[in-house]
C-alpha cells in the first residue's frame, strides 16, 4: 500500500487526471478550502473573544456573590420599614458557619479620603481589606506585596496603592516601596503597588489599608460596608446566595420576603451567562465549518463521480489489459484524498493568515477586540483528520462505480 | 489453448425474454494457431470474443483457457489472467489519450507490478519491434490509424500473452495500412503466438490459417485455408 502512495506512477495518474479537469478541480478545491477556512477563522475569532473574556474576569473567582445591606422594604417584628441595615463582622462567621459550599467570605470597608504627598493632593476612595482579598481577585502587582496577616494583626499604618494613584503622586518608574503617604492627615507607609487594567465592579477605590486599621481609624467598631463570598465549584452560586440572603434576614430580624433590606450581584450568575454564549458560539462555529466542510467534500466526490463517467473507457481499457478493480479502486480514493488534503491544506494557511492579520491589526493591547486569536493544532489536526475520513469515504462512491461497471460495458461506451 | 464444449450464451431483454447469441459452440485452438472468426454482425463472433477475453461470462458449457477451467471468476481473478496469458487488440484501438505511445505500451507491465525504468527499456523494445520506436514519446492523437494500432499491438504483446485477441483490428483502417497490420500480426504468429481475429471481411479471413465461420450462434463451417 505504501508503495503504491510513494510510486510516481500514482501520481502521474493524478497528475493526468487533474490535468483533463482544471476548472472543475480548481472549484472544488475552493469549496473544500472555504469550509475549512471557516472552521479555523471561526474558531479562531471564538477564542479571540474567550480570551477577551478571560482577560477581563480571569483574576477574580468567577463564583462568587457581592452582598450589602441596604432599607429594608417591609415591616417586621415591629420594626418600621425603611430601617437601615447594617451588616457586621458577626455576619461573616455566621455565613461562614452555616452556609454549604462557602470558600471564602471577605469582608470589606470602604470611605472617601484625602490623599496628600508632598504637593500633591489626590482624593480617592480607601479601601479596609483583608489578604483574602487578594487570593479572590487576584492583584497583579507590580511593587512590593498585599496586605498581609501580621498587618492585619498589628493594625499596621501601611497601604496598597493602585497604578492610577501611583501615577499621579510619584515620578515615573520611582519605587514607592517605604514611602509615606498621608490618608486623612495619618502617614501610612507604602508596601505594596498593583496595576488593574479593568475595572473590579462594585465602588472604587485606589488605596487598600488594613481592615482593622480601618475599622480603628475611621470609627466602625464592628460595621462592615460588604462582603464579597465566593463558593467552591461544586456549589451552585446562585443557591448559596439565596441561602446567605435568608440566613441574613433571620439574624438582622428582617421579614423573609423583603427583598430590599440586603443587595447583591451575583459574578457567578453573570459569568455563566457569557461562558453559555461564549458555548454557543463554538458550538455554532463548529457547525457551520463542518457543514461547509462537507459540502465541499461532497463536491470533490460530485466531480470524481463526473470524472469517472467520462472515464468510463479508459477504466475498461485498463481493465482489460490487466488492472485489478481495487488497483482502480485505490487510484480514484487517493485522488479524492489527495484534492481534499490540498484544499484542506490551504484552507488552513489561509486562516492562519487571516487570524494573524486579525492578531496583528485588533488583537493587542487594552481595547484589543479579539485578544489573541488562535486556534489549538489539536482541534485543526481533527479537523484535518476529519476531511481526508471524509474525502476518503466520498471517494469510495465514484471508485465503486468505477468498477461495478463490466469491463466489456465499459468498452463498448463510445 | 482454448477450448469451448457446448458454450452457450444469452443476454436479458427486458424482464423475461432472453436473446439466446451462443446456441453451443464447440472449437479447440492450439496453441501457435492464427485462427479468424468470420460472421456478419449478430452472429454472436463478438460475444464469443468477450468470453475468450475473460470480458464476460459464459452460461453454460465448458472453456479452458491454457488447461485452466474458466468458471465464476471474480473480477480480480480475471484481471490477473487477462495480464498474464490475454492480449487486446481493439477496432478502436483504445489506447489512452493523455500517455504517450510509450506510456501505453508500458501500461501491462505497470499492473504486473513492473520497476518503472525495468517497464520502459521493456515498452521500447516492443514499440521497435512495431516500427514506432521514434513516435515513443508522442501522444496517440499524434499518430495515424495504422501507428495507433501498431502501439496497440505492442500493448497487447508487452506482457508476453499466450494469446493475441484482435477485435476487427482493420476495421478503421484504409487497405495499405490493413496489410501492413496484418503482416504485424502474421510475423508475431511465426514466432509462435496464437493469433485470435474476428472479422466481417474475406481478405482479412484469408490471411489467417484456419477459418471458422458463424452464423445466428453456431459454427456453421471451420476449415484451413492454404497459408498453413
Amino acid at each position: 500500500m505504501f508503495k503504491f502512495i510513494f510510486d510516481r506512477d500514482t501520481w502521474q495518474e493524478i497528475y493526468g487526471s487533474i490535468r483533463k479537469n482544471k476548472l472543475r478541480t480548481a472549484i472544488t478545491i475552493i469549496g473544500v478550502m472555504w469550509g475549512i477556512f471557516l472552521l479555523v477563522v471561526l474558531l479562531g475569532a471564538a477564542r479571540g473573544v474567550e480570551n477577551n473574556f478571560n482577560k477581563i474576569f480571569g483574576n477574580f473567582a468567577t463564583n462568587s456573590v457581592f452582598v450589602w445591606s441596604q432599607q429594608t422594604g417591609k415591616a417586621f417584628k415591629g420594626y418600621q420599614k425603611g430601617r437601615n441595615v447594617q451588616l457586621k463582622q458577626a455576619d461573616v462567621y455566621a455565613i461562614t458557619k452555616n452556609i454549604k459550599g462557602i470558600e471564602k467570605v471577605v469582608p470589606r470597608n470602604l470611605t472617601d479620603s484625602q490623599i496628600v504627598r508632598g504637593l500633591k493632593v489626590v482624593s480617592s476612595g480607601i479601601y479596609g481589606d483583608y489578604p483574602t482579598l487578594n487570593e479572590v481577585q487576584k492583584k497583579n502587582m507590580v511593587y512590593g506585596r498585599f496586605i498581609n496577616q501580621n498587618d492585619i494583626l498589628d493594625r499596621k499604618k501601611v497601604c496598597v496603592i493602585k497604578s492610577d494613584l501611583y501615577k499621579q503622586l510619584f515620578e515615573e518608574d520611582e519605587n514607592p516601596i517605604g514611602q509615606y503617604i498621608k490618608i486623612n492627615n495619618i502617614s501610612y507607609q507604602v508596601v505594596g503597588m498593583y496595576e488593574e487594567k479593568f475595572g473590579s465592579g462594585g465602588p472604587n477605590g485606589d488605596v487598600h489599608i488594613p481592615f482593622t486599621t480601618f475599622q480603628q481609624t475611621y470609627n466602625m467598631g464592628d460595621n462592615i460596608g460588604w462582603m464579597m463570598i465566593t463558593g467552591k465549584s461544586e456549589f451552585n452560586i446562585i443557591q448559596i446566595e439565596a441561602d446567605i440572603k435568608l440566613l441574613l434576614k433571620t439574624i438582622h430580624k428582617v421579614h423573609p420576603d423583603d427583598s430590599r433590606a440586603f443587595g447583591s450581584f451575583n459574578l457567578g450568575n453573570e459569568i455563566k451567562k457569557i461562558t453559555g454564549f461564549l458555548i454557543g458560539m463554538q458550538f455554532l462555529t463548529w457547525f457551520v465549518g463542518i457543514a461547509t466542510l462537507i459540502a465541499g467534500v461532497f463536491a470533490i466526490g460530485n466531480i470524481l463521480l463526473i470524472t469517472v463517467k467520462e472515464r468510463t473507457k479508459e477504466i475498461g481499457i485498463r481493465r482489460a489489459i490487466g488492472a485489478r478493480p481495487i488497483e482502480i479502486k485505490r487510484q480514484i480514493v487517493l485522488e479524492s484524498v489527495f484534492l481534499t488534503t490540498i484544499a484542506g491544506s490551504l484552507g488552513i494557511i489561509f486562516g492562519g493568515l487571516v487570524l494573524m492579520l486579525i492578531d496583528t491589526f485588533a488583537g493587542h493591547g487594552d481595547n484589543a477586540t479579539l485578544t489573541n486569536p488562535t486556534v489549538n493544532i489539536p482541534v485543526v489536526m481533527f479537523a484535518y483528520v476529519m476531511l481526508v475520513t471524509l474525502g476518503t469515504l466520498v471517494g469510495l462512491i465514484p471508485a465503486s462505480i468505477a468498477t461495478s461497471i463490466k469491463p466489456i460495458e465499459a468498452l463498448s461506451d463510445e | 489453448m482454448i477450448k469451448f464444449e457446448k458454450l452457450h450464451k444469452s443476454y436479458p431483454i427486458g424482464k423475461k425474454d432472453f436473446l439466446h447469441v451462443l446456441k453451443g459452440i464447440d472449437l479447440h485452438i492450439k496453441e501457435g494457431e492464427f485462427v479468424s472468426i468470420m460472421g456478419s454482425s449478430g452472429s454472436g463472433k463478438s460475444t464469443l470474443l468477450n468470453i475468450v477475453g475473460l470480458l464476460d461470462h459464459h452460461d453454460e458449457g465448458n472453456y479452458f483457457l491454457n488447461g485452466q477451467k474458466i468458471q465464476k471468476l471474480n473480477e480480480s481473478k480475471a484481471a490477473v489472467l487477462r495480464n498474464k496469458f490475454l492480449g487486446f487488440v481493439f477496432q478502436s484501438f483504445n489506447l489512452i489519450s493523455y500517455k504517450t505511445a510509450l506510456e501505453n505500451v508500458a501500461l501491462p507491465l505497470y499492473y504486473q507490478g513492473v520497476k518503472r525504468k525495468e517497464r520502459q527499456k521493456i515498452a521500447l523494445e516492443y514499440l521497435e519491434k512495431v516500427g514506432l520506436k521514434d513516435w515513443a514519446s508522442h501522444h496517440p492523437n499524434e499518430l495515424s490509424g495504422g501507428q495507433k494500432q501498431r502501439v496497440a499491438i505492442a500493448r497487447a504483446l508487452v506482457a508476453k500473452p499466450k494469446v493475441i485477441l484482435a477485435d476487427e483490428p482493420t476495421g478503421a483502417l484504409d487497405s495499405v495500412t490493413s496489410d501492413s497490420v496484418m503482416n504485424l500480426l502474421k510475423e508475431i504468429n511465426k514466432e509462435g503466438m496464437t493469433v485470435f481475429v474476428i472479422t466481417h471481411e474475406e481478405e482479412i479471413a484469408a490471411q489467417t490459417q484456419r477459418i471458422v465461420r458463424l452464423k445466428d450462434g453456431i459454427i456453421i463451417s471451420d476449415e484451413l485455408t492454404k497459408n498453413k
